[in-house]
């Protein structure tokens, strides 16, 4: 099953080379992947199209791989980064970054990324109720409470400095387009820290599903687990969302398909997760540049526009408890 | 026979009995003084508000002017320039926390505010539409804003019916169709001219500088109108909070009350979104610090409409000192404060060890 | 039929599971009436569909005559009152607060506070004994006094007939007769008393008739002395017993029979038989 995903994956890919708002033949690409000629086709192959699938890759599977340790730290099957607010704390630490502290390069807001993931994270943790009195639809309330909180202090920030707020207004969206090569290269280490630690804890993770108290009596250490994780989704949706604004729902999405496949056994949602969050990404990116062509739609707003009813069926078949 | 009960009771319990013919009612003594202070202190704001700015007018010439009895030059100042904004201000934090009191009631959820449910956000989406794609301003934004937030509200609301609607359904339905709109929103903003965009950013933010005549009655109107439909429906409210099923047993027509205060409640949404645009955390904050004051066992509609107003115009005179050279919307004051409040907030659970509502 | 309240044919169920079908039964008026039954066998949903919270998948309901749909909820709120089983407590609410709203069906707009109603209130309080926690709030109070509280603002709605699922629960022993007792009274003084009990003994002592349920249908009706059989609570329960008469009271007592009788039922009874 595995398998099929990862052929899917370059499947995937191979359109997202292959496909865009300028047409090039498929010969023509499967030439200019060997030999980088000059021409402009090459150019658009080597210097847009395999950066941007490149990323795409990093991306997706950071962010679908934060979703499903989200969901599995908070036992809540409506989290995700976007929900949660953690994407949004990233991003206005950024904003904070442009416009308080001039930092204008990748590199250095990368680092106000992770900030803002980490602190967002902790306090959506304890705004939703940590524990016994935490449930679900607490959790995402409070993470929206978070998310307008720091929604309406960007806002405030942008109104007094029109060009910030012109450069924001691009990031915010959500897009892998316009991302030059380096952007991967400078956010791959923290993606593949991420990547790995989110993995290893597979195994502990599904200890912890089953209640913090039976968790520590079968000797996993349920805080040890939680920071672990919440380091990782720091790391994880820090660097995505440095790279490529904030993207919402493929959190959400990608481990509910992941568990639809394989199972509550987290060790395989993960890794499914790992492989599906590209896939859905990418395949997104491709429908956006093919369904207004010649200008672009950004992947972040089809994954809005597929990804909430999504979120919207899902609420409609839970049962749903008390706020 | 009229009289105020005393007895040992705690001050927050003391009640006035009225009892006169027809009518007998017992009121809370500390919510009536409450709701009062809070009434003057509006008001006061408003006339210092109304004195202050690039050109001061002494107090008793602001009376005259507003009274009709001033010089044209005051006349002008007071009444053509800064008492709309201030009228709209007053109203717009009245309805917007009005509002919220009820929300927060019919979700018993302290954070079940319009802000959070998709309201604002189809308003903010509605505007938007109008700014960038109509190319429009003043009015038609309005117009835009109140039917973007009632279409949300209705298909919010058919998204969470099944069987009867869910308190919080509604909520997880309004969190996610405020996301897709979220979205949306930044997608037009990408799309438009920066000087549209950032046109349509100051409204975002929430504002009441420049609002006419016209933006008072939009929202005065329906405040005069809806304000006494919920003070009617105030009883089933407090009813509702036992739970859906206590309710029901002791004689509450349910699913009726509900919708009938859940569409007050979106009418002094949308028509507070249309005049000042979604201005942040009032409806939110305004019932909260209102039932502090009163320690009455629920967000009272009056008290907290008359914080509501107290916030916004203070806000506004705030926005309006914060900055020597330019006019900052009351938004954002509101969102700092708001953010402030919120943070508070979670201390104070924290401590406690309890999860919020 | 005669009497105030009674269900004909009804058919019950939570979405898809069918929980009764065909159930009739009738309450007799100023009886006190103890619907007892295993588990998930239908007495709660019965009582809620009494009550008109839930409504019934087929069948009808009938309230004085008319089917209980067909009159205004504030009417039926002023005939039947009914203790529900997990209420919401609103936060910082004090008792004597929560026991007024319960007079909202008497209420209008304009008379919110007369007399009457804070006559009912105080009597309400006195009877459940909750008046000196009058001023506090609600949150505090133990799972006992809470309970109370709530039967307070049931009584506070002054109805003829009152329906109350398992009264008893989160009651230490001498308060769970504390409100049997009560409902003792209020019978007396009238009211007509419908409650699901889980405890066989405790229904035994206080019913004037008994409904026993199992899987959703009606076993037997009447009074204790004449439905309580070993046999019947074997049937029922699936639990082998002895029937004698209780020593205080002289209502029927179930006794469970013992461990060895149980294990081996031949066995058993040899050994009793010798000793």
């Amino acid at each position: 099953m595995l398998i099929c995903a990862l052929i899917a994956l370059i499947a995937v890919a191979t359109l997202s080379v292959a496909v865009g708002t300028r047409s090039i033949g498929l010969g023509t690409v499967w030439q200019v992947l060997w030999h980088d000629d000059g021409s402009v086709a090459a150019d658009i192959v080597h210097r847009i199209r395999i950066p941007r699938t490149l990323l795409g890759i990093g991306v997706g599977s950071a962010l679908g791989l934060a979703g499903a340790l989200m969901q599995a730290l908070t036992r809540n099957p409506l989290a995700e980064p976007g929900l949660l607010g953690v994407n949004l704390g990233a991003s206005t630490a950024v904003v904070a970054a442009i416009a308080f502290f001039g930092v204008t390069s990748l590199s250095g807001y990368v680092w106000f990324a992770f900030a803002g993931a980490a602190m967002t994270a902790a306090v959506v943790f304890a705004l939703g109720g940590a524990g016994r009195a935490s449930t679900p639809e607490r959790q995402v309330l409070a993470g929206i409470s978070v998310t307008a909180v720091l929604g309406a202090f960007v806002w405030a920030v942008l109104v007094t400095k029109p060009e910030a707020f012109n450069r924001y207004r691009y990031w915010d969206v959500g897009s892998l387009a316009d991302r030059d090569a380096g952007t991967l290269t400078r956010v791959a280490p923290f993606l593949v820290v991420g990547i790995v630690l989110a993995l290893s804890l597979g195994r502990r993770l599904n200890a912890l599903g089953l209640g913090d108290e039976a968790a520590a009596a079968l000797g996993a250490h349920p805080h040890r687990i939680r920071a672990l994780g919440v380091l990782a989704i720091t790391l994880l949706c820090g660097a995505a969302t440095a790279a490529t604004g904030p993207i919402w729902f493929l959190g959400l999405a990608v481990p509910y398909v992941a568990r639809l496949l394989t199972g509550p056994d987290h060790r395989w949602v993960l890794a499914y997760s790992v492989v599906l969050g590209p896939s859905v990404l990418l395949l997104a990116d491709v429908v956006g540049r093919v369904v207004v062509a010649p200008s672009e739609l950004q992947v972040g707003v089809v994954t809005a526009f597929v990804g909430a009813p999504i979120f919207l069926a899902l609420c409609r078949r839970r049962r749903l408890g008390q706020l | 026979m009229t009289g105020v009960v005393r007895s040992e009771r705690p001050a927050s319990a003391r009640r006035l009995v009225v009892r006169r013919g027809p009518v007998a009612l017992r009121l809370r003594v500390r919510t009536l003084v409450v709701g009062v202070v809070l009434t003057v202190a509006a008001i006061a704001i408003a006339m210092v508000s109304l004195a202050s700015g690039d050109f001061p007018v002494p107090l008793g010439d602001v009376l005259r002017a507003l009274a009709g009895q001033g010089d044209a030059g005051a006349e002008f100042i007071v009444v053509t320039l800064r008492l709309p904004r201030v009228l709209v201000a007053l109203l717009v934090g009245a309805a917007l926390a009005a509002s919220g009191a009820v929300f927060q009631s019919l979700t018993r959820n302290p954070l079940g505010s319009p802000d959070f449910i998709g309201l604002t956000t189809g308003a903010s989406t509605g505007a938007l539409l109008v700014i960038l794609i109509l190319d429009e301003r003043g009015l038609p934004v309005a117009v835009g804003a109140m039917v973007g937030c009632v279409a949300t509200s209705v298909a919010v609301y058919l998204l969470a019916f099944q069987r009867g609607t869910n308190a919080f359904r509604l909520i997880l339905m309004g969190i996610g169709v405020s996301a897709l709109l979220e979205s949306a929103n930044s997608f037009l903003l990408v799309r438009a001219r920066l000087s549209d965009a950032l046109a349509a950013q100051v409204w975002l933010i929430g504002s009441v500088g420049g609002r006419s005549f016209t933006d008072v009655a939009l929202v005065g109107i329906p405040l005069a109108v809806v304000l006494p439909v919920l003070l009617v429906l105030a009883r089933q409210l407090s009813m509702l909070n036992l739970g859906d099923e206590t309710a029901a047993l002791n004689g509450v027509p349910v699913e009726r009350s509900r919708v009938a205060l859940a569409l007050s409640a979106v009418v002094l949404a949308a028509t507070a979104t249309a005049a000042a645009g979604p201005v942040a955390f009032v409806a939110l904050a305004a019932p909260h610090l209102a039932t502090r004051l009163t320690r009455a066992p629920g967000p009272g509609i009056l008290p907290a409409a008359a914080m509501g107003a107290v916030l916004m115009v203070a806000g506004d005179w705030l926005a309006q000192r914060v900055l020597p050279t330019r006019d900052v919307p009351v938004g954002v004051v509101t969102a700092a404060l708001g953010g402030a409040y919120l943070t508070w907030l979670l201390a104070r659970e924290w401590r406690r060890g309890r999860a919020l509502g | 039929m005669d009497g105030r309240l009674w269900a004909r044919e009804l058919t019950l169920a939570y979405d898809e599971r069918v929980v009764a079908r065909d159930l009739s039964v009738r309450i007799a008026d100023g009886s006190f009436t103890v619907i007892v039954g295993p588990n998930a066998c239908g007495k709660s949903t019965l009582l809620k569909t009494l009550a008109r919270v839930l409504k019934p998948r087929a069948g009808t309901v009938h309230l004085d005559g008319e089917p209980i749909s067909s009159y205004a909820s504030r009417h039926v709120a002023r005939q039947i009152g009914m203790l529900p089983q997990s209420p919401v407590v609103p936060n910082g609410i004090v008792v004597e607060d929560l026991v007024s709203r319960g007079r909202f069906a008497h209420q209008r707009l304009l008379r919110q506070w007369s007399v009457a109603d804070e006559t009912v209130v105080v009597e309400a309080m006195r009877m459940t004994e909750v008046l000196d926690l009058a001023d506090r709030f609600v949150e505090e109070l133990s799972g006992g006094q809470r309970q109370r509280v709530w039967l307070a603002m049931v009584l506070a709605q002054e109805t003829g007939i009152l329906l109350l699922d398992e009264p008893t629960t989160f009651l230490d022993l001498a308060h769970q007769f504390e409100v049997l007792d009560l409902c003792a009274d209020l019978h007396e003084q009238g009211r007509t008393i419908v409650a699901v009990l889980h405890d066989l003994n405790q229904a035994c002592r206080y019913a004037t008739e008994l409904v026993v349920m199992r899987d959703g249908a009606l076993v037997a009706q009447g009074p204790p002395a004449q439905v309580i059989t070993p046999a019947l609570v074997e049937q029922v329960f699936g639990m082998p017993c002895r029937v004698m008469d209780d020593p205080e009271t002289g209502t029927p007592m179930v006794v469970p029979a013992s461990r060895s009788r149980r294990r081996e039922p031949l066995l058993g009874q040899f050994i009793d038989r010798t000793t």
